[in-house]
């Protein structure tokens, strides 16, 4: 859907190149691809102007100009500069005030606050020793705080017992009442969902903030967010003086240009990203990497990180020596498959590699479809446990079986067997580079995944 | 769908007003005695770029108004009416609203989304729409995952007087639609609503798990699901586009919800997906509250988006 940028301004001066040195226009055009992209990515427009005229007196210095690959100098400043926008620094969540510190969850209706407090709780409690207490300030949403309370069972962390009828400011107050006598480092609040928009409810949270004053005020805000980020966080800013921001969803596969949008218009500090709904799905914030995703040029740092946690180490070992050994055969494939699949297939792998805009265009070229991976997997289930291991064994009447027991053609049954025929070639190639420099690539099987030309390899 | 109380009129009128004033205004401060030249065609293509329509879609609609108007003085009154008419143009189609087929007994809707775009409060509103005009309806709590999403959801059945069916947590979700089918059948119910959990389109066992949704409950009817209604959240961005695009070749959508238009998100995105899937948007929410949504309305909607 997006072509990165990359590729876009790999367009631009592919044309402006031809004609020699850049001009500052030439320049100005590669820009404009610049701010269409920051669009793209969901980065607001008031946002992507400020941005797109700071990366201006940047990129018209000569090393632009002069430079032999001048897309790239570009996107480098752009990206530079996005990191720095995003803010390089870790910043954490803030214990220093007198315990029991409170901590204030505030955000849009769903934009995943009840999880990301169960999130943090379960964080400060396993990973910082503290002893933590939730309370959940939600008098609307049916079963808010029944399901703060599940997940304080799940996380194992305290919730303040529940008592119905009374207001927010009231129960906060019994919450850091309830810390204080229970000796409780940290309450983390979390409130219902409003609009910033809607004056009873915003004034709602803010008597809460002045109730209990807490050390961090936390916008929980979806990464999918579009234009309104813009509003939503500056509101959100002005009423309660937010200190940091928890994107949530980064799990997805949206460019995330909301994060820009936010860090730019309040100054938060992006603290902490929710990447699933899983209580430990939670980590620090990597500018490098939403920067990454805005330009569209991949998450190759996610990427590799979701195939360590997919793929058991034992396996992967188990693999190698197979292959060193020649003995990759079907079940093997079939195993690759499946781990490709549990990385989200395909499409989400695609998301996130750098210049998926020019692979999808290869991958159409080459009629490849996403759905393949799951054919392909029904073939190989199709076959014997002897034919798996011995490949050689498939003729004609048992293409014709295979075929017909997976819903495919033979047609297909061939091609699967010769992507395995190239695929075992390339590994006995690999295999010349010795166990170490196999295990170095990580993903053993990876750059022989079936039928996909010019997958680039994980940098 | 639900009856057409001037509250409520009054409350949509609200949410889209605050989704036009921001834009109007813009076109307002732009196009006050002035010629729609290049630089203001710009301005007015970034203006709806701000609104999420995507910078193709806002492209196109600044094209149209270049090729009849270029160059010539234009009123702002103009402008606005240009704009909410190619904004007609591309929803005008999509406008129907969700039929219940009383062949079907009971007419099957799935309802899917990602994560807390308002599934099941918008389930909890059908259902009480569908009450109001003297349908029984059934409830499947498709939501085994989520903490506390099946009370939730009982919940909203009490409120809407709905028949909630549910499992125990963990529970396989195609197997909560499967009994709820079963009974729907025979409470000769005319309706089922299957509620299920978010899950975000690029999990691929998690849409392989609403396929089986699907593929189960037309092995008891293999019609069902009769409808599958996908639920955008109006603040989304660009992403919109890809939700509809997976969900749909996953579990064959038939028709959009859009949430939360009581805000400042502009839903824009809308339009983008409407003039590239063309499937029909059934209802809008514009709050909490269980009369908080509307039938989905082309031309308040693109005239509330053009300020007029
Ligand atoms: N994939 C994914 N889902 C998330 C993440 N964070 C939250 N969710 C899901 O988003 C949905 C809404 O989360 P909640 O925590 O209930 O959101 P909330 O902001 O408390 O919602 P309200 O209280 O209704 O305003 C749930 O389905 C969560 O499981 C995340 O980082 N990734
Ligand atoms: N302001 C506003 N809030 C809404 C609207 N529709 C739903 N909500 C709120 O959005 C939040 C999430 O709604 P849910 O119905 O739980 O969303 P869901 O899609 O079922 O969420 P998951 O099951 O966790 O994926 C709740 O706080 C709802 O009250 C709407 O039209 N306007
Ligand atoms: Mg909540
Ligand atoms: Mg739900």
């Amino acid at each position: 859907m997006f072509d990165s940028l990359t590729g876009r301004l790999g367009e631009v001066f592919d044309k402006l190149t031809r004609r020699g040195a850049l001009s500052e226009a030439d320049v100005d055009a590669a820009l404009r691809e610049v701010r269409v992209a920051l669009l793209e990515a969901d980065v607001a427009l008031p946002v992507a102007r400020d941005f797109v005229a700071k990366v201006r007196e940047q990129a018209v210095g000569e090393a632009v100009v002069k430079s032999v690959t001048p897309g790239q100098m570009v996107v480098k400043i752009v990206h530079d500069a996005l990191v720095e926008t995003l803010g390089s620094e870790a910043t954490e969540i803030n214990l220093n005030a007198v315990p029991p510190v409170p901590i204030l969850m505030v955000g849009l209706q769903g934009s995943g606050k009840t999880t990301t407090t169960a999130k943090i709780a379960k964080r400060l409690q396993d990973r910082d020793k503290k002893k933590v207490l939730m309370a959940s300030l939600d008098t609307r949403r049916p079963a808010a705080m029944e399901q703060l309370k599940i997940l304080g069972e799940q996380a194992e962390v305290a919730t303040l017992p529940i008592v119905e009828g009374q207001m927010p400011v009231d129960i906060a107050k019994r919450a850091i009442q309830a810390a204080k006598l229970q000796g409780f480092d940290a309450v983390l609040l979390d409130t219902a969902g409003r609009m910033h928009v809607d004056e009873a409810l915003m004034a709602e949270v803010a008597a809460v903030r002045d109730a209990v004053q807490p050390a961090e005020t936390l916008l929980v805000a979806d990464s999918l967010t579009g234009q309104d980020a813009v509003n939503v966080a500056q509101q959100f800013n002005e009423r309660l003086s937010l200190t940091g921001i928890a994107l949530t969803r980064v799990d997805g596969d949206g460019r995330g240009g909301a994060a820009l949008s936010m860090r730019a218009v309040t100054g938060c500090p992006i603290k902490l990203l929710g990447i699933g709904e899983k209580l430990d799905a939670l980590e620090a914030f990597h500018p490098d990497r939403i920067a990454g995703r805005i330009l569209g040029m991949g998450d190759v740092v996610g990427l590799v990180e979701k195939a360590a946690e997919t793929i058991d180490q034992q396996d992967a070992e188990k693999l190698a020596k197979k292959v060193q050994k020649g003995q990759f055969d079907l079940n093997d494939l079939l195993d690759q498959l499946r781990q490709i699949g549990k990385m989200g297939g395909l499409d989400g792998l695609m998301a996130m590699l750098p210049g998926v805009g020019q692979m999808k265009k290869q991958m159409a070229q080459a009629n490849i479809d996403p759905k393949l991976l799951k054919r392909q997997e029904a073939i190989i289930q199709s076959m014997t446990a002897k034919e798996r291991t011995t490949p050689k064994l498939i003729h004609a009447s048992r293409k014709k079986r295979i075929a017909a027991g997976s819903g495919t053609s033979v047609q297909d049954v061939n091609r699967l067997l010769k992507q395995f025929k190239q695929m075992s070639g390339m590994m006995k190639k690999v295999n010349k580079l010795g166990k170490k420099g196999l295990m170095r690539q990580g993903l053993p099987g990876m750059p022989g995944l079936p039928g996909a030309p010019g997958l680039p390899p994980p940098r | 769908m639900s009856g057409d109380k001037p509250g409520l009129f009054l409350r949509l009128k609200a949410g889209l007003n605050r989704t036009a004033t921001s834009l109007g205004d813009g076109v307002s401060a732009l196009f006050n005695k002035r010629k729609l030249d290049h630089a203001a065609l710009e301005d007015l293509q970034d203006l709806l770029i701000a609104a999420d329509l995507g910078p193709a879609v806002a492209a196109r609609v600044t094209e149209k108004l270049a090729a009849e108007r270029f160059d010539k003085e234009i009123s702002e009154q103009e402008v606005r009416s240009a704009l909410s008419d190619v904004v007609v143009d591309i929803l005008a189609p999509v406008e129907r609203p969700l039929r219940i087929d009383a062949e079907h007994r009971p007419h099957v809707v799935l309802v899917v989304g990602v994560n807390g775009t308002g599934k099941t409060t918008t389930i909890g509103k059908i259902a009480k729409g569908l009450r109001d005009q003297g349908k029984s309806v059934v409830l499947a709590a498709g939501d085994t995952f989520r903490a506390a999403a099946i009370e939730q959801l009982e919940i909203w059945g009490e409120r809407a007087g709905a028949i909630v069916v549910r499992r125990e947590v963990g529970a396989d979700p195609a197997a909560v639609a499967y009994e709820g089918l079963e009974r729907a059948r025979a409470e000769a119910a005319d309706v089922l609503l299957v509620d299920t959990a978010g899950r975000l389109q690029n999990k691929a066992d998690l849409m392989d798990e609403l396929a089986k949704v699907v593929r189960v409950l037309g092995k008891l009817d293999g019609t069902a699901p009769h409808d599958c209604l996908l639920v955008l959240d109006a603040t989304t961005g660009q992403n919109a586009l890809r939700q509809v695009e997976v969900f749909g070749e996953v579990c064959d959508v038939s028709g959009l919800a859009m949430t939360k238009l009581d805000g400042t998100a502009r839903g824009g995105v809308l339009v983008a997906v409407a003039e590239r899937f063309g499937l029909p948007v059934h209802f809008i929410g514009v709050g909490e509250g269980i009369d908080d949504l509307q039938p989905f309305g082309a031309r308040d909607f693109a005239r509330a988006v053009a300020g007029l």
